[in-house]
């Protein structure tokens, strides 16, 4: 059951044609899928389009009634190769993922789809986690449409032009026989608007159909001789077909081409940058009326090549807005008008950043230039926007208003209450004991490990492969062993054959940290397969360390209670100093606490209101014996656990504090007990519908306590005043 | 502007932590303008920031075109520096980073900030007081607005059991930035369905106290916030202290409190009153007595420089010192009614509910032989059998129970052991270190009132339990060790200065071995 539920909202997908749908970006593509007749959906999540996988899930109901299939692949390969339905069947087939991660680990499967090419519509719909918020290495998904020979969708981010584009996308695809991928960027995802519906529509054929008539067609099979027509049927055939698709439905638009000797060649996906731009600049207006002509590039890949060279023509200067790198397009366009012998001078990474995010400041800086140089009399310079100012004129946006000392940093963390912190709690602990050892880090909400306070880890080669990236670290001569992280999630996707199935058989002695948190949580709480979790569509409940033994692993422990640091810790040095051969496992278990909250809350409050009795934890500092030294939020780091005022006048120090946000968790506890650290925490049980028993023992003592207490402050009179 | 003339949209920008709200009040804005015949488009970074980091959530709203209600503006995705409307921040830090990234501008933009913190991970791990100053942000802000307003939100969110979110929806309709009403704001609300008396709550609280942060007066008077009646009570007590000490304690400690007014530097008073309240809690009046004896050595030989500020910082360390951590003092504050009323405070523990209090203790065989009898403490320390022993009992720490009987007996059996601390170990090590400490500081003197005030902050060093404790008198001692070399030196308060904030620069004592390397011969 992922982190966030779209239960309600899936209901918006069964509005029919003429109904105006307002949502997010990722229910209008669904949305869009089923009134494209698709017969099958995959994908593996990943911000940003975990949500798609989420809402597809919470769905299924309504696919299941038009006879879709949907499936959570256990990988981007395993959704690209899911494609494969297509290949002989008139079947469309739509795989999402977040790029170019998934990219990077579907390629294998996408480039065989791509050179037998399909009979149904294929599309993968990408992510692109790229610019701010990105969590990944910044690349382009544009390479891989290249390398492949894929089209490339970059609609406008508007939902009706990203709707449009699904329907449209499918076609194009069956019409040259290729794989499409249609590219959502990272905010187009969550891009909350509205478009014009049309009726939902059942597959034209279903996987059902598809498996009682089985098919082949051996012209489509990448073996030789095959792969060689394919290469040259890509060129000959598939690539023609698709520019006549591309022109004849004027999915790129042309904006304002009026004989002007200037304009603007851009990617679908930027034209709210570049129109704000223009806005700012004075040469468009909110309803994206520009007087600059425009060649919006909703394709772009393949490039039309007429089509840049009629836009060209009779201009001097064309200004092509294209972001990352490196500049595929703009090499490309070159190419094209230099063959076409055209006059027009082409402007591009000169004039704007060659690489980063093309936020409407980078947009609107490079479209001055441009201006500046080829039209400076459409331009007031009066009345620039200020961010065209220079950055030390104190009128500019971006003059320095705040002392940068009082702005800290702040990366994302471990949750309140997070299973995870403990975990690196105890291996600071263990690793005070018996040295600092090299730590692989792995993608997942572990990585955090890498920044203060833990500051662990030091390298992350990719999903699932932190294992395999301790794997040259293998020394039968060396006195320490490498530790390697891996979460569940990304032990299922590839960890365990890639890392524990080659770290057996290459006999590596490494100690391999398994995070095991019920979910696949830094993507939103999606099951896999050693979830706990009863889902009603999926087979959970399969221990890691059943599958580790499995490929040979004979040290595995199973740690079920990650709180628990003391226990923690003696693993870690257990694993790190035992004699036995071969890699350690060490997996830690404990459920996710954004997940556990969003189960339990609810459940106890409605245990509460029907009077029975609940038990409410919370963690608790005494500020009369809190020194103020921080030691307890250097092992922890929690959110919870911050600093306030120092309550007595002789201390000038903030004192720990534990605040109203905190879950109960009690590592502050375990912390205290595993590193000695101070007498101050306290567990504060809070007993709500108590029963006669808790109120019996409850009455003897306070009689008991209150005596005593009498006692204490009859000392104390005189002292403080009366 | 007029809606017929308006051509580019309202622009706002949410700066919040992850798990926030940040995300429901951009929800918000969104019902609020699609309710009222506005296009509005929000969009946020999803993703791994969500979990706890810096965040944005953006908004545009644009006006309907009733004649041709489907055509669409193009709305941006990303904020613009300099064209941004109002900037909403839920943090004092992230309204710093709004203005950092130019999304703030004294030409157009209307912030609206709490001026709660939520405190970054390295003002968090400081091992002192590594906190920013908030009334900087709050200048820098005032400066880079239009408008700044601004309250306590995160508190009204606390206090009206809500969130912050809510609270802030209601600052937005105060502050009267949208072309929509107070009414139409809390329709939005309500139209979300969850939760909704709370929010309607937080919102008015919201409305409320943003509506008067704006207004001069509050400025010119007090500042950026109400008089908090602790506050006004700690000014009086100051001034009590300074005027009329006996005031400020119990008839015990009246002769003390007279010797306060006439043999000491007024400026020291409430350190002092503090410190002989301190001292006769921890162990007795005859121990208040002797902590003025004391500071008494220190103040004779100051020379008066900075408002007598080395003995005040004397009045403070000495007390902080004779009071020191040990499980008698730690057993005592554990078991005082005044704890148990403050945790129920806490937990606001409601009509029908219950509280156990467990706490985290784990005694080392250190601290146990400390509150024993001198001999015996030692004879303790060096038993092999005994440390066993007792590292068998404890090392795994306890957690007791103090709400139940016997838990609660354990503790008040320890702490009713007051008596026997004058006899320990601990006690006899603490009194020697204190004294040869305060030979120090006068000693110091000679070398100048500056660096004998720097001798007396060293103590600072010391505090805290187990480890923690261990390693503050370790940096003491080692930077004590060099203290006639400081002295010669050509700044000797500087120099000590410097050797004290390395000290707290790192716990593994790189920062300090450094500074002591480096020490001019």
């Amino acid at each position: 059951m992922a982190e966030r539920s779209f239960a309600t909202e899936v209901q918006k997908l069964r509005i029919g044609a003429g109904q105006e749908f307002h949502g997010e970006g990722i229910l209008a593509v669904t949305k869009a899928l089923l009134q494209s007749g698709v017969s099958y959906v995959g994908g593996y999540q990943g911000a940003p389009i975990s949500h798609l996988m989420d809402v597809l899930g919470d769905a299924q109901e309504i696919l299941e009634e038009l006879g879709i299939y949907f499936e959570n692949s256990a990988s981007e390969a395993t959704a690209g190769a899911m494609l494969g339905a297509s290949v002989h069947y008139p079947m469309r087939g739509a795989i999402t993922f977040k790029s170019t991660v998934g990219f990077n680990v579907a390629s294998d499967a996408l480039a065989n789809l791509s050179s037998g090419g399909v009979n149904g519509g294929a599309m993968v719909i990408i992510g692109e986690d790229y610019g701010e918020g990105s969590s990944i290495m910044q690349e382009r998904t544009h390479a891989f449409a290249m390398k492949s020979q894929m089209w490339l969708l970059d609609p406008r981010p508007n939902l009706t032009a990203i709707v449009d584009m699904v329907q449209k996308g499918f076609e194009l695809s069956e019409a040259s026989n290729t794989p499409v991928i249609l590219e959502l960027r990272l905010r187009s995802c969550h891009l909350h608007g509205s478009f014009i519906a049309k009726d939902n529509i059942g597959p034209a054929m279903t996987i059902q159909q598809a498996l009682e008539h089985p098919q082949r067609d051996l012209s489509r099979i990448v073996l030789p001789p095959m792969n060689f027509a394919h290469e040259q049927e890509k060129v000959t055939q598939r690539w023609p077909a698709a520019v006549k698709y591309i022109t004849e439905h004027a999915l790129n638009e042309f904006v304002a081409d009026d004989g002007q000797d200037i304009g603007i060649i851009l990617q679908g996906g930027l034209f709210n940058n570049v129109n704000r731009a223009l806005e700012l600049l004075n040469q468009s207006d909110i309803y994206g009326n520009s007087r600059v002509p425009l060649y919006i590039m909703n394709v772009t890949y393949p490039v039309i090549d007429e089509e840049v060279v009629r836009f060209c023509q009779g201009k001097r200067a064309v200004l092509l807005v294209e972001e990352g790198q490196p500049d595929y397009i703009e090499q490309n366009i070159q190419a094209v008008l230099r063959r076409a012998g055209a006059t027009a001078v082409l402007h591009g990474k000169d004039m704007l950043p060659v690489a980063g995010e093309y936020t409407p400041a980078a947009v609107t800086k490079g479209i001055l230039a441009f201006l500046r140089a080829y039209a400076p009399e459409r331009l007031d310079e009066d009345s620039l926007p200020a961010l065209a100012l220079p950055n030390d004129d104190p009128r500019s946006p971006l003059a320095p208003r705040i002392d940068p000392a009082l702005v800290q940093g702040r990366p994302p963390g471990f949750c309140t209450g997070c299973p995870e912190r403990p975990i690196f709690a105890a291996l600071t602990l263990a690793q005070r004991e018996v040295g600092e050892h090299y730590v692989a880090a792995d993608i997942g909400c572990h990585l955090f490990s890498i920044n203060a306070p833990f500051n662990i880890g030091a390298t992350t080669m990719g999903y699932g492969l932190g294992s395999a990236s301790a794997a040259a670290f293998n020394s039968k001569s060396a006195g320490k062993r490498a530790i390697a992280v891996m979460g569940d999630g990304g032990f299922w996707h590839n960890g365990l054959t890639s890392g524990v199935g080659n770290a057996v058989f290459n006999e590596n002695d490494q100690v391999l940290l398994v995070v095991d948190n019920d979910y696949s949580a830094a993507t939103g709480g999606q099951d896999v397969l050693s979830s706990q979790a009863e889902n009603p569509t999926r087979s959970t409940k399969h221990p890691i360390e059943a599958a580790v033994r499995g490929v040979g692993v004979t040290w595995a422990k199973t740690v079920t209670n990650t709180y628990d640091v003391a226990q923690m810790k003696e693993v870690f040095i257990d694993a790190l100093t035992t004699d036995v051969k071969g890699p350690k496992v060490i997996i830690a278990q404990s459920e996710c606490m954004l997940n556990k909250q969003r189960r339990e809350k609810p459940a106890m409050q409605q245990a509460i209101k029907a009077g029975h009795r609940a038990t409410q934890d919370r963690f608790g500092v005494d500020p009369e014996t809190c020194t103020g030294d921080h030691s307890c939020i250097r092992i922890s780091g929690c959110p919870s656990l911050t600093i306030a005022e120092n309550p007595d006048p002789m201390r000038d120090d903030p004192i720990a504090q534990v605040i109203s946000s905190c879950v109960g968790c009690g590592l502050c506890g375990e912390n205290a007990h595993a590193a000695a650290l101070c007498p101050s925490f306290y567990q504060a049980k809070l007993i709500t519908n108590p029963t006669w028993w808790d109120r019996a023992k409850l009455s003897v003592r306070n009689w008991y306590i209150a005596r005593l207490q009498r006692g204490i402050e009859r000392r104390l009179v005189g002292i403080e005043p009366a | 502007m007029s809606l017929a003339t308006r051509t580019r949209p309202i622009t706002i920008a949410i700066l919040a932590m992850g798990g926030e709200g940040g995300g429901v009040l951009s929800d918000w804005l969104v019902a609020l303008g699609e309710a009222n015949a506005w296009f509005a488009q929000s969009t946020s970074v999803p993703g791994v920031a969500q979990r706890t980091g810096a965040t944005i959530y953006y908004v545009e709203m644009f006006p309907r075109d009733l004649e041709h209600p489907h055509r669409y503006p193009v709305l941006s995705t990303m904020p613009t520096p300099g064209e941004v409307d109002v900037v909403v921040a839920s943090e004092l830090m992230e309204a710093g980073r709004a203005i950092q990234r130019g999304l703030v501008t004294p030409q157009r933009t209307v912030l609206i900030s709490s001026t709660s913190r939520s405190y970054a991970m390295p003002e968090r791990t400081a091992m002192a007081d590594g906190r920013i100053d908030s009334a900087q942000i709050i200048d820098a802000a005032k400066a880079a607005s239009l408008r700044f307003v601004r309250g306590d939100f995160a508190k009204i969110a606390d206090d009206t059991r809500s969130v912050i979110s809510a609270v802030l929806f209601g600052a937005i309709a105060a502050a009267a930035v949208l072309p929509f009403s107070r009414e139409q704001f809390e329709a939005a609300i309500a139209q979300g369905g969850k939760g909704v008396e709370a929010s309607l709550r937080a919102f008015g609280e919201g409305f409320r106290v943003a509506a008067a942060s704006e207004r001069p007066t509050v400025d010119i008077q007090i500042g950026m916030r109400p008089v908090d009646p602790a506050e006004a009570q700690l000014a009086a007590d100051k001034a009590m202290a300074a005027s009329n000490p006996q005031g400020l304690v119990g008839s015990k400690l009246q002769t003390q409190a007279e010797r306060i007014a006439h043999q000491f530097p007024t400026a020291a008073a409430w350190m002092l009153v503090n410190g002989i309240k301190r001292c006769a809690q921890y162990q007795d009046v005859a121990y208040a007595d002797q902590y003025l004896d004391r500071v008494a050595r220190v103040a004779t030989v100051d020379d008066g420089r900075d408002d007598f500020a080395l003995t005040t910082a004397a009045a403070q360390h000495v007390a902080v010192a004779m009071t020191y951590e040990d499980t008698i003092r730690v057993a005592f504050h554990k078991t005082r009614e005044r704890r148990f009323d403050r945790i129920e405070g806490e937990v606001r523990i409601g009509d029908g509910q219950m509280l156990e209090v467990r706490d985290y203790l784990h005694p080392q065989v250190e601290e146990i032989a400390d509150t024993l009898p001198t001999g015996l403490g030692r004879w303790v320390l060096q038993s092999r059998a005994m440390n066993a022993l007792i590292h068998k009992v404890t090392h795994k720490g306890l957690k007791l129970n103090t709400s139940s009987v016997t838990g609660y007996s354990m503790l008040y059996i320890t702490a009713r052991l007051r008596p026997l601390r004058r006899r320990s170990l601990r006690f006899s090590i603490e009194q020697q270190r204190i004294d040869s400490w305060l030979d120090t500081v006068v000693r110091g003197c000679a070398t100048g009132g500056a660096f004998a005030e720097q001798v007396v902050l060293l103590q600072s060093l010391v505090r805290g339990y187990g480890s923690t404790h261990a390693n503050g008198v370790a940096n003491y001692q080692a930077i004590l060790a060099v203290i006639d070399q400081v002295a010669s030196g050509t700044n000797p308060a500087g120099e000590l200065q410097r050797l004290r904030t390395a000290a707290l620069a790192d716990e593994s004592g790189t920062a300090l071995r450094a500074a002591l390397t480096s020490l001019p011969a």
